[in-house]
């Protein structure tokens, strides 16, 4: 027991005891809190719980009634899923819906998997000692603080058909215009969005695995090689598993904000496929205010897709992976 | 492991490693730093043709515009920075407490408030802000920098929390008892023991806060309904017409306070703290 006075300290040891629910002496206990010993937590709780509660869960369930059909403003106030209907099986927007769908998981699911890899193999590749260490893990950490709008802007310098790649090659001879470049960004394809997120990821999940790899020192490796294990068996039965945890969490931020982001697919997305939050926003911005039921619909199906795949995958990689 | 009796062929082939080693570091600094340089070359550009590689002429054109009398730039920079330090302000302030309860108690219904905490750094911020746009043009807290404020609070609050309750949880609370029973009032005992012992929780939980509110722009846009120009809602408009030049030196405004103040407090930040998920936030 951490807490060893007698009396004076009584109250707060008190409360303390009380929260942490221990057995001994409880009645004793129980009678002489107070007010603030009983309520203490919830206090301290209440301020951040009313940002969460009111403008975070309040501004998702007003959202969900709105896509349920519920605009007291315009005099609907009839509640029916004929958005979602709409936006589903809809001649006018079902193919919008479901190629934007299918861009928005293969641009996240894409990024983050690329991401994840190039993390790893990057971070083991900082790890190691070698002269000039120090300033090569300063500048991987550079973009970190670099917001996506202006990533997104940077892989628009580099990759369009006049940016700096094309002109690279065009000084190499391989093209006489811009125009022989091959469309990268703003391309149906999405590959100037992933560019964009592994532009930016690969150094975010790389942080934090080479923490982890650091922390760890050498002397599991080491041991492994005295058993015999080869370069390859250590990575895959010391590293990779003691990484995991860290690249699976990381892995997680960036697939949620891949998939909910607006403006990468707004700067290097095309109109069509469109990404998900993009037409959401879309919908949104019309002048018409009926078309904002289309609009949350979308968001709220984002919104639950990104929810349930990240639920299923901290379940599976809870499962799957010793957690520290 | 090298030893001073390894063949001739052993240490020919640990050089050949270290070299290829150096080249593919060189390589990935190289590869992520080609985008920040394609921003300077734009900056000081001027009639940059295809296929020149380097610009030939230079100009300061960007940058007089950006400082020109119409220049919205001036604004922005100071809605962002307003909005930046409240948000940070506040969400310390907010977030202290119920940290504070995380880290050290243990206490029924725990896990549940750590996930609601923890949640809006999954759920998307596009169905928060355009859920809350017509209460808070109802409120009228749409298109000023209160309403956007607000709005900034909910996905900077999980990493200020998350922070704060990992420092408390390596926090000795016996440390007041003593400050108190010496006779210090609550204030002197939270200026002089508390605050010194969770400080750098507080400058990393700062920094995300400042970091994640400086960038935001869906959430700024969605509330602030054209009202409120910040940095990224006007780069973010400028991206869309094709003055490179304008662009890059914006962006280059736009990034610097960041880039400056990771250096200045990088000393606190350790990839294994929770707060680096704010990084994937911007």
């Amino acid at each position: 027991m951490k807490y060893h006075c007698q009396q004076g300290c009584g109250i707060a040891q008190a409360g303390r005891l009380g929260y942490y629910r221990v057995g001994i002496k409880r009645e004793r206990t129980e009678a002489i809190l107070t007010f603030w010993d009983r309520w203490r937590i919830p206090i301290m709780l209440a301020p951040t719980l009313a940002v969460i509660v009111f403008l975070f869960l309040g501004g998702l369930a007003y959202g969900a009634l709105v896509s349920l059909g519920w605009q007291p403003i315009i005099g609907r106030t009839e509640i029916s899923l004929r958005a979602y209907h709409s936006i589903m099986f809809s001649e006018q927007y079902a193919a919008v819906f479901w190629q934007g769908l299918a861009l928005t998981i293969w641009v996240s699911v894409g990024s983050t998997v690329i991401s994840a890899m190039l993390a790893l193999a990057t971070a083991l590749l900082l790890r190691r000692t070698f002269f000039g260490k120090r300033l090569a893990t300063f500048l991987y950490q550079l973009n970190l603080p670099v917001p996506h709008v202006v990533a997104a802007i940077g892989i628009l310098f580099l990759f369009s058909q006049s940016g700096l790649l094309s002109r690279t090659g065009a000084q190499l001879g391989l093209f006489d215009f811009p125009r022989d470049f091959p469309v990268l960004v703003k391309d149906k394809f999405g590959i100037g969005m992933i560019l964009s997120f592994v532009w930016k990821e690969v150094p975010f999940i790389g942080v934090i695995v080479l923490a982890v790899l650091q922390s760890l020192g050498v002397d599991y490796e080491d041991l492994a090689r005295s058993l015999g294990a080869n370069r390859w068996q250590r990575f895959l039965y010391v590293i990779l598993p003691l990484v995991m945890p860290g690249l699976l969490s990381g892995s997680i931020l960036v697939f949620a904000f891949t998939f909910g982001s607006y403006e990468v697919p707004a700067i290097l997305g095309v109109r069509f496929p469109r990404m998900l939050t993009v037409t959401a926003v879309r919908f949104f911005q019309n002048p018409d205010l009926n078309a904002r039921t289309e609009g949350m619909a979308i968001s709220v199906i984002i919104s639950i897709i990104v929810f349930f795949l990240v639920l299923g995958y901290m379940w599976l990689s809870r499962r799957t992976v010793r957690q520290d | 492991m090298a030893t001073h009796t390894a063949s001739h062929d052993h240490s020919a082939r640990q050089r050949l490693l270290r070299a290829l080693h150096y080249a593919a570091v060189v390589l990935l600094i190289f590869l992520l730093l080609t985008p920040l340089i394609a921003f300077l070359f734009n900056a000081f550009s001027f009639r940059w043709f295809y296929p020149q590689l380097f610009p030939t002429e230079l100009s300061l054109r960007a940058w007089q515009s950006i400082v020109a009398a119409n220049s919205k730039v001036p604004e922005a920079l100071w809605n962002s920075t307003i909005l930046a330090v409240a948000v940070t302000f506040s969400s310390v302030v907010i977030g202290l407490p119920a940290a504070r309860a995380l880290g050290l108690y243990k206490f029924r219904g725990k896990r549940v408030i750590e996930f609601l905490i923890i949640s809006p750094t999954i759920v998307p911020g596009i169905a928060v802000a355009m859920g809350l746009n017509i209460n808070f043009i109802r409120w009228g807290l749409a298109g000023n920098l209160l309403g956007v404020g607000l709005v900034h609070l909910v996905p900077v609050m999980p990493y200020v929390v998350l922070t704060l309750a990992g420092v408390f949880a390596n926090y000795d609370p016996d440390f007041e008892q003593q400050a108190r029973s010496l006779g210090a009032g609550t204030l002197r005992t939270f200026w002089h023991v508390t605050l010194p012992a969770i400080f750098p929780g507080i400058v990393v939980a700062s920094l995300f806060a400042y970091l994640i509110s400086w960038s935001q722009y869906i959430l700024t846009f969605l509330i602030g309904a054209g009202q409120v120009i910040t940095m990224p809602v006007l780069l973010f408009s400028t991206a869309s017409g094709s003055n490179n030049p304008l662009i890059a030196a914006m962006s280059l405004v736009f990034v610097a306070p960041s880039i400056l103040i990771l250096v200045l407090t990088a000393r606190f930040l350790s990839g294994k703290s929770s707060a680096i998920g704010g990084f994937g936030q911007l």
